[in-house]
């Protein structure tokens, strides 16, 4: 960067943004983003549209098509009515992991937050999905906005068909098991349009494989027979046990048409295609906003954006990072974005800056200056769970104050286990990884057996981990969505 | 490379589709909520958005989760200020969260009732739906009335087309005067001695002083009217024009109502319907609608809304009373001729006996004459109103109001015992509306 001495005239002085402002600045910020931070992006469409549109996109998970249900007008209902009472902004973007990237913003931004919101969305988040692990490997950027257009022509052509209600219905028992029905631990069939499309022809056509086996066995006439081994046989061949539910039900129930099949195939797909979100919370947020604040504040020094405009962005910057201790009013646990941004921000002091301490932490890393690798290399190799795990510092601990609190039920009181000191920094990030490990916040439910012989009941276990029980209510509630779907009885298993 | 996609002109309505689905689930609440409002409302006010709750079973959206109690749990807070390890801390009673522990539900799961806002037009449909009204009705109280524009003086800014020649000039003209802008004659006669003198052919010296002060003057006419320009960006005046609601006219609507103990609780909720269906048709005709409540027992009063509703009173029944009290109001406050008067007036058809021929006089002399239109309902049982089907018999007051109504054709009556029947109350005054709308 042979220039950065040099007086330049900033990119904008006003509050006001145009079109060519914004894409004068957008270069500026490319520059900085591909030659010195050199990230590594999709091609970036970025769109402005007005609060109206921003809700809506809320309001349907912020993707920019989906199906139709009432549930999104339901959370439409909430946020405009929190919108227009004062009692929440809006967020200044919305940004898609999709080939090309693309970020809405929002039109009543100002030219200084459009630069916030371009650095953070459009380079930050962007890198970030197209080079983290798990977004390369689980979810398909070219394919998705093709594949929802694809689930809300089918899904509006179901309703067509096959009324509004019962479509809904279904929809209603496929959300429910929403969360349950992501494949965790192997890679999930891939599949294109073109694949989606033969698929769903056949399925027109063909008998569901697995349900002539049911029927098979309805008519069978050596039943009394059955041995442990035929068990075996029948669990694998059903691929039991089984995690992801909505797939399960979807090759073996019973009573479902193909189309409700195929249905539930897309509310899986979606689910799938945000599982990666769930697990990278704060990495995600927090290399958007290193990003963010690496390149605002490079253009600042070299003159590009003026005083006002930084401290604009120095002022939102800091309303998003801010975290609320435990006992603030407006406690709300970890903030992701600062937890992230104070990690990545310290993974470069400990390489350019490094002291005693960190040289014993993190000895491969402490004084190698070359921070960009390091930073780019946790972005790609990555989530959560593993990042804190493998990059927490006592600084960063110190400097949040974190203490670990153990909660027993039964007895009336809390403990401390560890706090910020010598012999509590281990235990304070183990304990802080594991509160960010999916596998820990999720139930882990699997089906793990069905009587197809007899009544056809659905077995279904859940894995209690360290005693906590599943919310009864609300467990009730989505076993008779799975009833409705199955067609037969579901329980969890004694 | 980015691209830049300026998507606000987009339709912004993408999710109306949702939220119609969504409505559709929580009708039957949002009915009762939007008939509860009713009830709640003052009458001008009815047609306003409106917060609506709506209890969450019905509309919740469960899955698999923890509870939030039980087990043993492990987490991580910030903001560390005395603790040491192996600190104990109390727990706080049940029922609150503890340190930390203020974990909001996401997604409005777990809130008992949920609140969102109920546009003007999803509200009115919703209280539409049982008054049975023509499509077309509905449709026209809907429509929020047009306005016009009307001349209201000059702007210094505005469209071309709105450019006023005239006043422009004369600003122009004013200021051309006021700043001694050279005219064309004296330019055209100094002009002339200019030439006459350059035309001499050997002028003496004092010629010659002339014609070069005659000329520097000229010079000086000439640069002075290129400064001073014709026509100046200040002296543009534009037309100005401010919208009114079209048509503007003033209408008073009497509500009489009958507030002896025979009228309970229903009987006022039909009658509140009923009044402010009426006041929606008025709201829609008419700029400003002033309302008077006029309640009776033996005694009339004019009272406020609220205690027109609300309060109750006991004591014989005399409608004339009432009747007189509404000739008195409009003498002394709305005089026909700046007024259109309309009044709506309920009651359960009881009467002081010998009172309803005085009612019928005070009618036929005195009211309809003043009154753009009068509807009277009286308000049945369900079951009474099958046994009187017929409209020629009834009490008193109903045969007395019958002779009115044959001989004006502005005065309506009818029974009703449900909310379905208080349209036709209104028919004619509606029919009329409309079909006035078509030929206008």
């Amino acid at each position: 960067m042979a220039d950065r001495a040099e007086p330049t005239a900033p990119l904008f002085d006003s509050a006001e943004w145009d079109f060519e402002t914004i894409q004068r600045s957008y270069d500026a910020i490319e520059r900085v983003a591909l030659d010195d931070l050199e990230l590594d992006v999709y091609p970036n469409q970025i769109e402005i549209i007005s609060y109206q549109q921003m809700l809506d996109a809320y309001s349907s998970t912020g993707m920019p098509l989906m199906y139709r249900h009432w549930s999104f007008g339901k959370r439409f209902v909430h946020e405009e009515k929190a919108y227009s009472k004062g009692a929440s902004g809006l967020a200044y973007e919305i940004v898609i992991n999709s080939d090309p990237c693309i970020s809405y913003c929002l039109e009543d931004n100002t030219m200084a937050l459009q630069v916030l919101v371009i650095a953070h969305a459009a380079f930050g988040h962007n890198h970030f999905f197209k080079n983290n692990h798990l977004f390369r490997q689980w979810s398909d950027a070219q394919g998705i906005l093709d594949y929802l257009d694809y689930a809300r022509g089918f899904i509006a052509q179901c309703e067509e068909q096959h009324g509004e209600r019962e479509v809904e219905h279904l929809l209603d028992a496929a959300h429910a098991l929403m969360p349950s029905s992501v494949f965790r631990h192997r890679r999930p069939p891939h599949s294109s349009l073109a694949d989606e499309r033969t698929r769903q022809r056949e399925r027109r056509i063909e008998e569901e494989r697995a349900v002539h086996y049911l029927w098979d066995a309805f008519d069978h006439p050596t039943q009394s027979s059955k041995t442990d081994e035929e068990a075996r046989k029948r669990k694998r061949e059903m691929g039991l046990p089984e995690e992801n539910l909505l797939y399960f039900v979807e090759r073996h129930s019973p009573v479902l048409d193909s189309w409700q099949r195929e249905i539930l195939r897309i509310v899986r797909n979606i689910a799938q295609y945000f599982y990666p979100q769930r697990q990278t919370k704060v990495m995600n947020e927090g290399c958007a906003c290193f990003v963010h604040y690496y390149i605002t504040n490079d253009l600042h020094r070299t003159g590009l954006l003026t005083d006002g405009a930084m401290l604009e962005i120095l002022h939102s910057h800091s309303n998003v990072l801010t975290q609320p201790d435990f006992d603030a009013p407006n406690a709300m646990g970890i903030n992701p974005y600062a937890l992230g941004f104070a990690m990545m921000q310290d993974i470069r002091r400990i390489c350019t800056d490094p002291t005693d301490e960190d040289r014993e932490w993190f000895p491969d890393i402490a004084g190698s200056r070359a921070w960009r690798d390091i930073l780019k290399d946790a972005w790609a190799n990555y989530r959560d769970e593993s990042f804190i795990q493998q990059f927490l510092s006592p600084h960063v601990m110190r400097s949040f104050r974190m203490f670990s609190l153990t909660d027993d039920e039964g007895k009336p009181f809390y403990t401390v286990d560890a706090i910020h000191n010598e012999r509590g920094y281990h235990q304070v990030r183990d304990t802080l990884a594991r509160s960010f490990d999916v596998a820990e916040f999720d139930p882990d439910i699997q089906i793990v057996d069905v009587d197809l012989m007899g009544d056809r009941h659905l077995k279904l276990h859940h894995a209690v981990r360290n005693g906590v029980p599943l919310d009864e209510k609300a467990c009730e509630a989505t076993l008779r969505h799975l009833r409705q779907i199955w067609g037969f009885d579901a329980a969890f298993e004694e | 490379m980015a691209h830049f996609i300026d998507r606000r002109l987009n339709p912004k309505d993408k999710n109306l589709g949702n939220r119609r689905r969504f409505l559709r689930r929580v009708r039957s609440a949002v009915k009762e909520a939007v008939d509860e409002s009713v009830r709640r409302r003052k009458i001008a006010d009815v047609d306003q958005q409106e917060n609506i709750s709506v209890p969450a079973e019905g509309i919740g959206e469960p899955h698999f989760q923890h509870d939030s109690k039980g087990g043993s749990r492990h987490r991580v807070l910030t903001g560390n200020k005395k603790f040491k390890a192996g600190d104990r801390l109390k727990k706080p009673p049940s029922g609150q969260g503890g340190p930390g522990g203020r974990e909001g539900a996401p997604d409005g799961d777990g809130e008992d009732e949920f609140m969102f806002v109920l546009s003007r037009d999803e509200f009115l449909s919703l209280f539409f739906e049982d008054l049975e009204l023509p499509d077309m009705v509905k449709l026209s109280l809907k429509e929020i009335t047009i306005s016009k524009p009307h001349r209201m003086g000059y702007t210094a800014a505005g469209t071309p087309a709105n450019l006023s020649v005239s006043r422009t000039m004369r600003n122009a003209f004013g200021r051309r005067l006021a700043m001694r802008r050279p005219t064309n004659a004296e330019i055209l006669a100094l002009t002339q001695q200019v030439e006459e003198l350059e035309a001499l052919e050997k002028p003496d010296a004092a010629r010659k002083a002339e014609r070069q002060v005659l000329r520097e003057k000229l010079d000086k006419l000439l640069r002075r009217r290129q400064v001073i320009p014709y026509i100046d960006p200040l002296d543009v005046r534009y037309k100005y024009f401010e919208m009114r609601p079209e048509p503007a006219a003033n209408a008073v609507m009497f509500c009489l109502m009958d507030v002896s103990a025979s009228m309970g609780e229903r009987e006022k909720n039909l009658a509140k319907q009923f009044f402010v269906l009426l006041h929606l048709f008025l709201k829609q005709r008419y700029d400003k609608i002033e309302l008077v409540f006029i309640r009776h027992t033996q005694i009339a009063a004019e009272v406020d809304e609220d205690t027109f509703f609300h309060s109750r009173q006991t004591g014989g029944t005399i409608v004339s009373s009432a009747l007189t009290e509404m000739k008195k109001i409009i003498e002394a406050r709305y005089p026909p001729s700046l007024w259109n008067i309309y009044a709506a007036q309920a009651s359960d058809g009881e009467n002081f006996s010998g009172d309803s021929q005085l009612c019928a006089d005070l009618l036929a002399n005195d009211l309809m004459k003043r009154c753009q239109y009068f509807a009277y309902t009286e308000i049945v049982d369900e079951t009474e109103a099958d046994l009187m089907n017929s409209e020629d018999n009834g009490m008193e007051l109903w045969r007395s109001y019958r002779q009115i109504a044959e001989v004006w054709p502005n005065f309506a009556m009818k029974r009703i015992s449900r909310a379905g029947d208080i349209y036709p109350v209104l028919h004619e005054l509606f029919a009329r509306k409309t079909s006035g709308a078509s030929h206008g």
